[in-house]
């Protein structure tokens, strides 16, 4: 009890001595917190986007078959739907027909594809609420497209996609089969690429290497890689945002070191006196400790809420120009809050830590020193 | 009230709340899975492989469908016309054996 106390008295003087320089500790305490917030955002966001990805792309087809003309992605034969014959374990197979379709009224890239499932008319399409946003468009209105030959058609929006699949569905324009093949120019017999279903995902590699020797022009590619893709994209862009701030970070530690390193005559002055009136040089520590403590908990915890509000609650604005690039569709989505608490901990250790012992070392030199020589 | 004292409360509330969202991200995993559901859907009904996070170019859009030097493609030392392509790790032949 006796010992709380004291600490209690210990606060008590340290918050009036960050009082006294309030200026200069509430500016050390900001650029602490942005520094916190920055690293602690794509930290959070990356691991999110990772998770979610790696849950979503779960449903993606488990291989899908292009084929390559010098060495480029090129249209896939109906026939080769029935070269690839029987083989154990693929459950289903079907040839997909997408493409990518340049609007120059708004300057952006749509992502055409035919979805069966949707019974489509031939004059209908169904879009994603990026395009509807965009273009200022809505169910039952007309969106044209220039056709490979130079025909304008004109398509009856449908209906709009879900908001809460934009992740996957900003740029997407769903049409009929026959309106894909006649607006695109893409021959009867002839496909994007194929997909196949195989119920046991121990037997994929196999199949696809049973799929290059029949097919030698053709590039499987697993949902495995997929995954993989994803995971080092995402791995990668947090690895260079984190060197993008390495010059703000080195630039902090360097400002925060000569803070909590470098007393001034006025500290040491205040130590002096201090032990002068009987203060021991645990109790010197101790203040000190408790206020180098202070200062990087309370940053790490302010940065680290910001960053959360950020990413979970304000969809990672910040980061929107770094993901959009050039791009004028971009989805609007709200990440699941997930975490990583070793992420977590190693930001917390590495915020509150040094700061801490930068702050004790220099004060433990002076406070072993004679008072009257460290006042003089 | 002693001076320590709204101090001490900040903290408590900051921590609390600290604590609430590392609790928060293990609370419901089941709502988290029934959010995405309607995603996955779409995933599986399309057969979707790529996020639409990427629109700005051909490759960017379909990450694991573009042929891996594409965000090189005009020549080995070119700068990547496309921010987003910029941003593209380099394709590692010898971890995926993919090379082309």
């Amino acid at each position: 009890m006796g010992w709380l106390r004291h600490q209690r008295y210990l606060l008590d003087f340290i918050i009036a001595s960050l009082l006294r320089r309030k200026g200069k500790n509430l500016g050390l305490l900001l650029v602490y917190s942005l520094i916190v917030f920055m690293l602690a955002s794509v930290m959070l966001f990356t691991h999110a986007l990772k998770r979610e990805m790696g849950q979503v792309l779960q449903a993606s087809p488990e291989i899908i078959l292009q084929r390559i003309e010098a060495g480029r992605h090129a249209l896939i034969p109906a026939d080769y739907l029935r070269k690839i014959g029987r083989l154990r374990g693929v459950t289903a197979r079907k040839g997909r027909l997408w493409g990518y379709f340049y609007d120059p009224a708004v300057r952006a890239n749509y992502t055409l594809m035919v979805a069966p499932e949707r019974r489509l008319a031939d004059s209908e399409v169904i879009i994603g609420s990026a395009i509807a946003r965009t273009r200022g468009i809505g169910p039952g209105d007309y969106l044209t497209f220039r056709a490979h030959d130079g025909e304008a058609y004109s398509f009856r929006v449908r209906e709009l996609l879900a908001s809460d699949t934009e992740l996957f569905s900003a740029d997407l324009v769903l049409m009929s089969e026959r309106a894909f093949r006649v607006s695109q120019g893409v021959a009867e017999g002839w496909y994007t690429d194929i997909v196949l279903s195989v119920s046991n995902p121990l037997e994929l590699a196999k199949i696809a290497e049973k799929l290059t020797l029949r097919l030698p022009d053709t590039r499987p590619i697993l949902r495995e890689e997929i995954l993989r893709t994803y995971d080092s994209i995402f791995s990668w862009r947090q690895g260079i945002l984190f060197v993008l701030l390495l010059g703000a970070i080195l630039a902090f530690v360097i400002f925060a070191w000569d803070k909590a390193s470098g007393l001034s005559a006025e500290e040491r002055r205040e130590i002096g006196i201090l032990k002068a009136v009987g203060w021991e040089t645990g109790d010197v520590l101790r203040m000190k400790f408790w206020e180098g403590a202070i200062l990087s908990l309370m940053a790490f915890l302010l940065g680290y809420l910001l960053a959360y509000l950020h990413v979970f609650h304000a969809s990672a604005s910040l980061f929107e120009p770094v993901l959009k690039g050039w791009a004028v569709l971009y989805p609007a989505f709200r990440l699941t809050p997930v975490i990583d608490g070793l992420q977590v901990a190693t930001l917390f250790f590495f915020s509150v830590f040094p700061y801490v012992v930068a702050t004790i070392i220099p004060i433990w030199q002076v406070s072993v020193t004679d008072p009257d020589a460290v006042m003089r | 009230m002693r001076k320590s004292d709204p101090l001490l409360s900040l903290l408590a509330l900051l921590a609390g709340l600290f604590l609430w969202t590392l609790a928060g991200s293990t609370r419901s995993p089941q709502a988290a899975a029934e959010r995405l559901d309607p995603v996955r859907r779409l995933v599986s009904e399309l057969g979707l492989s790529d996020p639409a996070l990427f629109t700005e170019a051909r490759y960017t859009r379909h990450l694991s469908q573009a042929d891996l030097h594409s965000a090189f493609q005009d020549h080995p030392m070119a700068l990547e016309h496309f921010p987003s392509g910029s941003l593209l790790a380099p394709p590692r032949p010898a971890t995926h054996g993919r090379g082309e």
